[in-house]
């Protein structure tokens, strides 16, 4: 690469770094947007602050994000990448038993974030990273997650994140405007909302791992 | 020197060294690395920034959390592009000498 | 908080701000393409440690979790798939830059 273009690039890097770090050093101490979140707590349905401005507040960036998160899955899919070749080996002993007992580890603690998400750390994505682990070490030993199921079913769990999330989204709309959670269902919404968000994504997530798709015919592949 | 000063700063370094791998590094791989490291430092930009009350301003940390999910998402739809434009035209790298990548890869011929 | 414990936190946040940026150089400018990988899902480690100094603790479980582990493995998964030909011998000789 010529000196004048890694020249050019190093000047405009710096250019942008340095503005950057003279917004960091130069802004004034505020609060921002604590106290507005924190006044309007007792109407979001659950009591961590995070979990209130992610699926509440701003609901509409987190439906846009699993929308996102679908759509690469989609345009992964429709690549057509061939699949990871096969190692010649059979998983070792250690890697197979280790998954044998983390799989279901994970699930329950994918399950405990996801609930835990309403009143502390925790959430729909975190618990949905968590399925994604347990999907990928499952891929290792070359087991497709939910092997049996039919490929409608998973291409339908994975697009369910994003399904449940409008269909509540669209059904405020009947009380108030999109996404105006009416506060005596808010909780319960937001647990809906998130509980299908966290299959979504472990989905998601795993099936990016893999590279292919969900299809109708099983090469000579393990089920445990 | 507080926290915020300390991880705001880093931020900024963070953007301008992926700024600069993106432009300069050719190698596919590599700038898709390098866009994951300038989105880390605008991370670290915003939740630094939100920690200037004692008690944090959720708001940024809503926005990072989601732009976690969508750089996983962006980046594991890059590195299937780079895989596709690998087995189409045998080269991972965006190189003005054609022919150099191609002796060195599978060869194809690679068009243009 | 007493002197020390506050002095040693702030030395903390200088060690890791100072060790995030030089992950950072250190991933883009190494020559192997593996090693450039691993020191990424590094720096997202110790990136979910940040979060922790900065009070985000969803944010820390999220990094660990999606920003580390899972683009890791997605890096890893097209790094083999990635890397020139002569990967089949050693994984460490990649293709410059």
């Amino acid at each position: 690469m010529p000196l004048l273009v890694r020249f050019l690039a190093a000047a405009l890097s710096l250019a942008v770094g340095g503005l950057v770090a003279w917004a960091v050093l130069g802004l004034p101490e505020s609060a921002g947007l604590r106290e507005a979140v924190t006044a309007q707590m007792d109407r979001s349905g659950v009591s961590h602050p995070v979990t209130a401005v992610l699926l509440n507040f701003r609901g509409y960036d987190t439906l846009l994000e699993v929308a996102v998160l679908l759509l690469a899955l989609i345009a992964a899919w429709s690549l057509r990448l061939a699949p990871p070749g096969r190692s010649p080996e059979r998983p070792g002993l250690v890697l197979r038993e280790l998954v044998r007992l983390l799989v279901p580890v994970l699930i329950v603690l994918a399950g405990y974030l996801l609930w835990l998400g309403a009143h502390a750390p925790g959430g729909a994505f975190q618990a949905g990273a968590l399925l994604a682990g347990a999907g990928v070490l499952l891929a290792l030993v070359e087991v497709r997650p939910l092997g049996a199921t039919p490929p409608f079913a998973l291409r339908l769990l994975a697009a369910a994140g994003v399904l449940v999330f409008l269909a509540v989204a669209l059904l405020a709309m009947w009380g108030g405007r999109l996404l105006e959670y009416p506060p005596e269902w808010a909780g319960l919404l937001i647990l809906a909302i998130e509980s299908a968000a966290t299959i979504s994504i472990g989905l998601a997530l795993a099936y990016l791992f893999r590279g292919d798709e969900p299809t109708t015919h099983r090469e000579g592949g393990e089920r445990t | 020197m507080s926290a915020v000063l300390a991880y705001g700063l880093a931020g900024a370094a963070l953007i301008t060294i992926g700024l600069y791998a993106l432009i300069v590094r050719r190698h596919l791989l590599r700038k898709i690395l390098a866009m994951n490291v300038v989105g880390n430092g605008v991370f670290l930009v915003l939740v630094a920034l939100a920690k200037r009350s004692a008690v944090p301003d959720p708001v940024p940390h809503a926005m990072v959390l989601t732009g976690i999910v969508v750089a996983v998402s962006a980046t594991a739809l890059a590195l299937a592009l780079a895989v596709r434009v690998r087995d189409a035209t045998g080269q991972a790298t965006l190189d003005e000498r054609r022919g150099t990548a191609a002796e060195a890869g599978r060869g194809r011929d690679v068009p243009g | 908080m007493d002197a020390i414990a506050q002095l040693s936190l702030a030395a903390i946040d200088v060690v890791l701000a100072l060790a995030l940026v030089g992950l950072a150089a250190g991933a883009l400018s190494v020559r192997s393409l593996f090693t450039g990988v691993v020191l990424f899902v590094g720096l997202g480690l110790l990136l979910a440690l940040a979060w922790v100094r900065l009070d985000a603790p969803d944010l820390a479980l999220a990094e660990a979790g999606i920003g580390a582990g899972l683009a890791g493995a997605l890096l890893l998964a097209a790094a083999r798939r990635l890397a020139g030909p002569v990967h089949r011998e050693r994984i460490g000789d990649d293709e410059e830059a």
